[in-house]
């Protein structure tokens, strides 16, 4: 039996629903809107399981479920080494957003990251301490702007609300995702840098661990993958 | 791989470290995050275990001897001094996209040595001392110099504000590269709209008009000439033996006179390593090799590889760290130049011991 891991609400859930369902597989919630077990019409030996999209990740990495969908950012910010863990078997085409860096929209001579690198140089000097990126794609993050070679930064952990941690002075950008950044604009923050930090969808994805490789292969091949 | 095996490895390394003088020192494991953390910041905070105590506030699995053990010596240490250790480090191994098929230990040993002293000689004397130790296992040894780096950078015909940017990004190369080109080049006009957005966050109007201030006085600055480019690149690219690498680096000083001292001193340290029976010909020098270490190093560094196990982290490496040491002994209003090292016993142990 196929174990199938999906967002067990909201938007991304029903997104899903109609992702299969174009493929001809159907799935809805088995009983009421509060369980969380599901129904699979269309195809023979999968069988459903409803999961916050935040512990997808790691229930692909344990083996758990043999497929599941989540956002990419989740999977590289959660899983260490993830390409040894996963497998990308298919973009799903919905639930786009980008994680971004933000800055006051005030900071008008903070436009690129170069900038940024600069301004973060100069406040640790005057401030005496780091400045404060708050965030909860910490990996993510800290790997990109090493990347990028700035320093002079310090991340704080900022799991909700992460938009309001400047105006409450307990960071001065934030690094976040964002789809309209009309959340940004209410906080008078703007994206600075002209890419963002990871583009980020909905990914149909292949568990390492779960193994049934050819069940599980047989079952995307009629999904049409 | 066997544990007792390492330790073993380390206890030989330890008294040899005792027989050139250092009193063995036992920092603790758990270390208050704070300074670690103002040190080296999210670098850091990626590799080390840090966790929260109810009392001590965040506290940190020890990443490194070399901050606890300058914190000792500045609380109560005569000079000049040697210290030894023994003991484990912690280090998470964060993968990228792909685990590696052989991660590296988490918790592994080190063995260490440090000198604080004002002696011109202390350089040689470590680097000498972990040649010796190291000798039956047949390393490579590179050496750089962050001194030259840095003189060369001081050197330039530019303003105070982008010497300063320049010696600030020195161990980063490539937004190094990027702000040399950038000062190379004739300056695009930039325009600071006002927004009306509202002000929000701790950083003031102030200190945003401090900064277009200082970019509107750079835009006036004449462009650096491409001459020095020229000069930093084929100084940072100089890679050779240390006496044919000295020799070039002779020569360099007729385009950048400021190095000359560094240049003087590095012969010194060559001549003295010569007189303690190092083989200096057999010693890589690599110009750039202290920028790509952490920011940590400013003087002389160095660096054993096992040749042929290019996965390998360094076997030992060291070097000195006067700014550091000059950090750590703001409290105590103390400053004395350092220089040290560590050997990883457990890749001694992998390459068959040290007879």
């Amino acid at each position: 039996m196929i174990r199938l891991g999906v967002p067990s609400k909201g938007r991304l859930m029903e997104q899903c629903f109609d992702w299969f369902a174009a493929r001809g597989v159907r799935l809805s919630r088995a009983g009421s809107d509060r369980e969380y077990a599901g129904r699979v019409e269309g195809a023979e030996n999968v069988s459903l399981i409803l999961l916050s999209a935040g512990e997808i990740p790691r229930e692909l990495q344990a083996g758990r479920i043999h497929l599941g969908v989540t956002g990419t950012d989740l999977i590289r910010e959660k899983l260490a080494g993830w390409r040894s863990h996963v497998e990308e078997l298919a973009p799903m085409g919905f639930g786009h957003a980008d994680l971004i860096l933000a800055v006051p929209a005030c900071w008008s001579d903070c436009e690129t990251l170069d900038d940024f690198a600069t301004i973060a140089r100069d406040f640790r000097a005057e401030h005496g301490f780091r400045l404060r990126i708050a965030t909860k794609y910490h990996r993510l993050v800290r790997a990109w702007l090493s990347e990028e070679e700035v320093a002079d930064y310090q991340l704080v952990d900022s799991q909700g609300a992460t938009e309001g941690t400047v105006a409450n002075l307990t960071a001065e950008a934030i690094a976040d995702i964002t789809s309209s950044g009309e959340t940004l604009r209410a906080n008078h923050l703007k994206i600075i840098g002209s890419e963002p930090i990871l583009r980020s969808q909905a990914m149909l994805l292949r568990s390492v661990a779960a193994g049934d490789e050819g069940e599980v292969r047989a079952f995307a091949r009629q999904l049409g993958l | 791989m066997s544990k007792p095996a390492k330790q073993a490895i380390g206890q030989q390394i330890l008294a040899a470290f005792r027989a050139a003088g250092a009193i063995e020192v036992a920092p603790d494991i758990l270390l208050p995050a704070e300074t670690l953390l103002d040190l080296y910041g999210e670098d850091i905070r990626a590799r080390a275990y840090v966790t929260q105590d109810p009392i001590r506030g965040e506290v940190m699995l020890r990443p490194d001897f070399t901050v606890p053990v300058v914190q000792m010596h500045m609380a109560n240490g005569a000079e000049p001094a040697r210290y030894c250790y023994l003991g484990e480090i912690f280090r998470k191994q964060d993968h990228g996209e792909t685990q590696p098929e052989h991660p590296r230990d988490n918790e592994y040993l080190q063995a260490g040595f440090e000198l604080f002293a004002r002696d011109s000689g202390a350089d040689a004397e470590v680097f000498a001392l972990f040649h010796s130790i190291l000798a039956p296992l047949g390393l490579q040894a590179t050496m750089g110099d962050m001194d030259l780096v840095m003189d060369a950078v001081r050197a330039l015909p530019v303003s105070d504000a982008r010497r300063a940017a320049l010696l600030h990004h020195v161990w980063r190369p490539r937004r190094f590269a990027r702000l040399l080109a950038r000062f190379a080049a004739a300056p695009a006009p930039r325009n600071f709209a006002e927004t009306s957005a509202l002000w929000t966050g701790l950083r003031s109007p102030q200190e945003m008009q401090a900064r277009i201030d200082r970019l509107q006085a750079d835009a006036l600055e004449a462009p650096l000439a491409p001459e020095w480019v020229a000069r930093l690149e084929r100084l940072f690219a100089i890679q050779a033996p240390a006496p044919e690498a000295l020799r070039q680096l002779r020569a360099m000083t007729a385009e950048i006179p400021d190095i000359a001292e560094a240049v003087e001193r590095l012969d010194r340290n060559l001549a003295l390593l010569s007189d303690r029976g190092v083989d200096v010909g057999a010693i890589h020098f690599d110009a750039s090799h202290g920028r790509h270490t952490m920011e940590y190093y400013d003087g002389m560094t160095f660096s054993f590889t096992a040749p042929g196990r290019a996965d390998w982290p360094p076997v030992a490496s060291g070097g000195r760290y006067d700014a550091l040491a000059a950090v750590l002994g703001q409290a105590q209003g103390r400053a004395i130049p350092a220089v040290g090292g560590i050997i990883r016993p457990g890749l001694v142990h992998e390459l068959g011991g040290l007879r």
